[in-house]
């Protein structure tokens, strides 16, 4: 049965669309009320609350636990010191990704690692004789996402620690009498946080937090201004943008992690002091042998060749923004094929229509004109576009 | 002396425009404002601590998406949010609110008519096609029909052209449009009168007409030309308001090379033998330039910053002729709290985050015209509000509001009274007005701010008031604005430009005056 999550019975009241989607096995706002872009602007301009408590979410813990992740995850965890989180990712042998997730690190031998889908026989199977407790907490703690250039000033009135909470740091507090574990984390690229705490407490955590905010212009935001927030900043969305190797049925659904744009999680790795991990060896060879099939980039679509297909068709140029998660071929100069967008959306505040897609590595360098194919008039029409770094949206204040 | 490739004379939005352009495009470019802010008519001010009021002028929708492409404005703040929501109440309890749903909309519609749900489906797809047809003309330069020059004919040629190549529904439409009025076209529509004294509003807004004059089409048509988004017709707030457009558009000219000099005014434009060759400040400091553009309205672009003796007779003349009349003025208020308006007193004030149209019938706002044409002001004035800060916060206090109204009719000139002695009674008037919609309005009133026709001349000097730099009539649009044979940004003077909103396209924060100028200037150049 579907569930529902801690902060139901408030985001319930306050959904006035009376719909809900479902995700990992829970209801899930797509949007509070008619306009999902307002909320997004919320997000942009104020401040945004989102429940995101259906992830998943494993308690590692014991002497060991740190030795068993640096093996388990691709990313050094040993480089995160207790009170810090880092992003990080999976592989399997083959140097393929598995997931993406955020770990936090709460004590020396304490870790919560959450994900998108389940983990805990891929995590468990593989503790062998390490001193490592692993627990599914993903029903035990709710969390809520504060976003906007708002939430610190915000969440520090409750939690003074966060003013000058670093990204990606941890912190604890009280909201509403209750303990409360705060992180610069979140799925925007804006300044953030989420806000960590156990079920029986999510009730009381939610009304202080939502009564402390009222006349502030926070709105709650649902999974539609989400996914528009989450193309401008880059984050890439399992199982659109890329999908699990585990799960997959050929390569050309498996992705490295290179590929997907995350090689700074790996500066240092040739010369490290060999920590062994699982995809290691593939891993190096790949950045090696420069192998990778794909680099994950932005494209900004160039708006006056996308206003001259249309207006030739003697249509309005539509700018719609709501992603568009299906395969977009993308061009080359010479018109091959060289790659394909997962997301597209018009982004409102870059103004531009924009695209997480892979391109050959050759033609990932912010500036390379390419192609992508739309359909217009019921046939398709290649459009000019340009490779961008990503993320294409990144405020000053998301790290500052 | 100081000296530069060009001086744009003004720093509002088309002043900023243009000088963004010619900077961009190579020019050394000093763009000079008299007041101490940027932004002429689009500024946001904070007139009580925490509260920011746009003074004049405060929405979007004309600008030309170019401008935003083209000057980069995203890099340096650009940020259009949406008014997710248009209420129209009356008061007697019935009312029209319009959300991001386009069926609930037409649900809402049905509520009161059923008649005009898909009628109001024909509508915006009939205006959406005139207002296609016509959009290119806004980023041209208007061929001018008095020259032989081939190049001009051949370009009243295109235009004859692009509408010999419309349907004729279209073609009917937009002549209906730019000769008629307002309530002849929705008759054709509709048949509520809610429902048309809410779309007849945008055909009086700034104007001197009423919804039954003909004219009105043609002023409902061009503010159906804006777009948000690639929405048709469709108006955005801006971040920190107009004032907060305007601060990015002075980032971007600087960005590409601009420099803006605060508390400039500029006494005249200097010139030896036909030519421009610079500007003198009022404090007596001369800076030369090759390139003069003034960004202020035609009486004082023609009549003012030059001498009417340097000019054709017929010129002179034609300036003097050019109508001004305004009738508009803004009332401003901070607000403790959101107003209730009784019906929906359960709601949370979603349907203030947009547009507040107080117009609920056609009678309503011909009745408010009938005062204005005979020398008063409107005793159940015409408005057009907005609580800004319901859609970006930063405007005021948490829970406290900044409200924006704009008021029609309040004419320039009044019939045995003036503006100083009338600006608190039209205040009281505005006030009265809100009280009969929202009950206990009076009380949530923390500062009022009026600003008449006489306001807005003293203060951002456009000639009596009028928002558009010249009303957006007929007989001053297209090769006509702001006269007969000077609508292509030059003037008699060479090397003195104009580039104002009293040049083609006209008014509202469009921009396409100053970028039109802008490639003017730059081809002149490179020829």
């Amino acid at each position: 049965m579907i569930l529902t999550t801690p902060f139901h019975e408030r985001t319930s009241a306050l959904n006035e669309t009376g719909l809900w989607n479902h995700w990992a096995g829970h209801l899930s706002a797509n949007r509070f009320q008619i306009s999902d872009k307002f909320e997004y602007f919320a997000v942009r301009n104020a401040a945004g609350i989102f429940d995101t408590s259906p992830l998943f979410k494993y308690r590692i813990s014991g002497a060991d636990a740190e030795r068993f992740l640096s093996g388990i995850l691709a990313r050094d965890v040993r480089a995160c010191p207790p009170n810090a989180a880092q992003y990080t990712t999976w592989l399997d042998e083959r140097g393929f990704v598995l997931e993406d997730g955020v770990i936090q690190r709460r004590g020396p031998d304490e870790y919560l690692l959450t994900s998108a889908e389940p983990n805990y026989s891929y995590l468990a199977d593989r503790v062998g004789r390490l001193g490592v407790a692993i627990e599914d907490v993903s029903l035990g703690i709710g969390a809520l996402a504060i976003q906007g250039p708002r939430s610190r000033d915000l969440l520090s009135r409750l939690v003074p620690s966060v003013e000058q909470l670093p990204f990606f740091g941890i912190t604890t507090g009280s909201i509403g009498s209750r303990p409360v574990t705060v992180s610069r984390t979140g799925y925007t690229g804006d300044l953030g946080y989420e806000i960590w705490v156990d079920t029986p407490d999510a009730i009381a955590v939610w009304d202080a937090l939502w009564d402390s905010v009222d006349g502030y212009g926070v709105l709650p935001y649902g999974l539609a201004a989400l996914r528009m927030l989450r193309i401008e900043a880059g984050l890439l969305l399992l199982p659109v943008d890329f999908g699990n190797s585990r799960f997959a049925f050929n390569d050309a659904h498996r992705s490295t992690p290179i590929e997907l744009g995350w090689s700074w999680m790996f500066k240092g790795l040739a010369d490290d002091d060999g920590r062994p991990f699982i995809g290691r060896s593939a891993l190096l060879k790949e950045m090696a042998t420069k192998s990778s099939r794909w680099r994950m980039a932005g494209l900004v679509v160039d708006w006056e060749d996308y206003d001259r297909v249309y207006q030739e068709a003697g249509l309005i140029p539509p700018k719609e923004h709501t992603p568009i998660h299906e395969d977009w071929m993308v061009y080359d100069d010479d018109r091959q094929r060289v790659g394909y967008a997962t997301s597209f959306m018009y982004s409102p505040i870059l103004q531009r229509h924009v695209a997480l897609a892979r391109v050959r590595p050759e033609l990932a360098k912010p500036g390379t004109r390419v192609f992508l194919e739309f359909t217009v008039d019921h046939r398709y029409q290649q459009v000019a576009a340009h490779v961008a770094r990503l993320p294409l949206y990144n405020p000053e204040r998301k790290m500052a | 002396m100081d000296r530069y490739d060009a001086i744009v004379i003004g720093g509002g939005h088309n002043g900023l425009v243009n000088g963004a352009y010619l900077a961009k495009g190579g020019l050394k470019t000093l763009i000079l404002e008299r007041r101490h802010l940027v932004g002429g008519a689009a500024i946001t001010e904070e007139l009580q601590p925490g509260f920011w009021f746009t003074t004049f002028s405060y929405a979007l929708s004309l600008l030309r998406p170019q401008i935003i492409h083209e000057l980069e404005l995203p890099k340096h703040g650009f940020m259009p949010l949406l008014m997710s929501s248009k209420f129209a109440p009356t008061p007697g309890g019935e009312y029209l609110w319009f959300t991001q749903d386009h069926d609930e909309n037409l649900r809402e519609i049905a509520r009161i008519s059923p008649h005009d749900a898909d009628a109001y489906e024909q509508y915006g797809h009939d205006m959406d096609r005139v207002c296609q047809a016509l959009k290119p003309l806004l980023d041209m330069v208007p061929p001018d029909p008095f020259s032989d020059d081939p190049e001009e004919l051949l370009a009243l040629a295109g235009i004859g052209s692009r509408f010999r190549k419309l349907d004729k529904r279209t073609f009917h439409n937009a002549i209906r449009l730019l000769t008629g009025s307002t309530a002849d076209f929705l008759d054709d529509y509709f048949e509520s009168d809610l429902l048309k004294g809410w779309i007849a509003s945008s055909g009086i807004i700034g104007s001197k007409v009423g919804p039954r004059s003909a004219g009105s089409g043609l002023v409902l048509l061009f503010h159906s030309l804006g777009e948000h988004d690639g929405s048709f017709g469709t108006w955005a707030f801006h971040k920190g308001g107009n004032g907060g457009f305007t601060q990015v558009l002075a980032r971007a000219a600087e960005a590409f090379g601009a420099e803006i000099r605060l508390d400039a005014p500029v006494a005249r434009v200097l010139t030896r033998d036909g030519q421009a060759t610079g500007v003198a400040l009022e404090d007596g400091t001369e800076i030369a330039a090759d390139v003069v553009v003034s960004a202020l309205d035609p009486r004082r672009t023609f009549l003012e910053l030059v001498e009417p003796r340097e000019l054709p007779d017929d010129l002179v003349t034609d300036i003097g002729r050019l109508k001004f009349q305004g009738t508009s003025s803004k009332v401003n208020f901070a607000l403790s709290g959101l107003p209730v308006y009784p019906p929906l007193a359960d709601r949370n004030g979603e349907m203030f985050r947009g547009f507040l149209n107080i117009g609920p019938s056609m009678d309503y706002l011909e009745r408010a015209f009938d005062d204005a044409k005979y020398g008063w002001y409107s005793q159940e004035p015409y408005i057009d509000a907005a609580i800004q800060s319901t859609i970006d916060p930063d405007m005021a206090p948490p829970g406290k509001h900044v409200m924006s109204c704009f008021i029609q009719y309040t004419p320039y000139r009044l019939r045995e009274s003036d503006w100083d002695a009338e600006r608190e009674r039209l205040g009281d008037t505005v006030q009265a007005t809100l009280e009969r919609y929202f009950p206990g309005f009076g009380d949530l009133v923390l500062h009022r701010e009026v600003v008449t026709p006489l306001d807005i001349e003293r203060t951002i000097g456009l000639s009596e008031g009028n928002i558009f730099a010249g009303e957006l009539a007929a007989p001053q649009m297209f090769f006509l604005r702001p006269a007969p044979g000077w609508s292509q940004y030059r003037t008699p003077i060479a090397g003195y430009y104009q580039c104002g909103s009293g040049t083609h396209p006209g008014g509202c924060v469009m921009g396409a005056p100053g970028r039109n100028a802008a490639g003017q200037i730059l081809r002149d150049r490179s020829r």
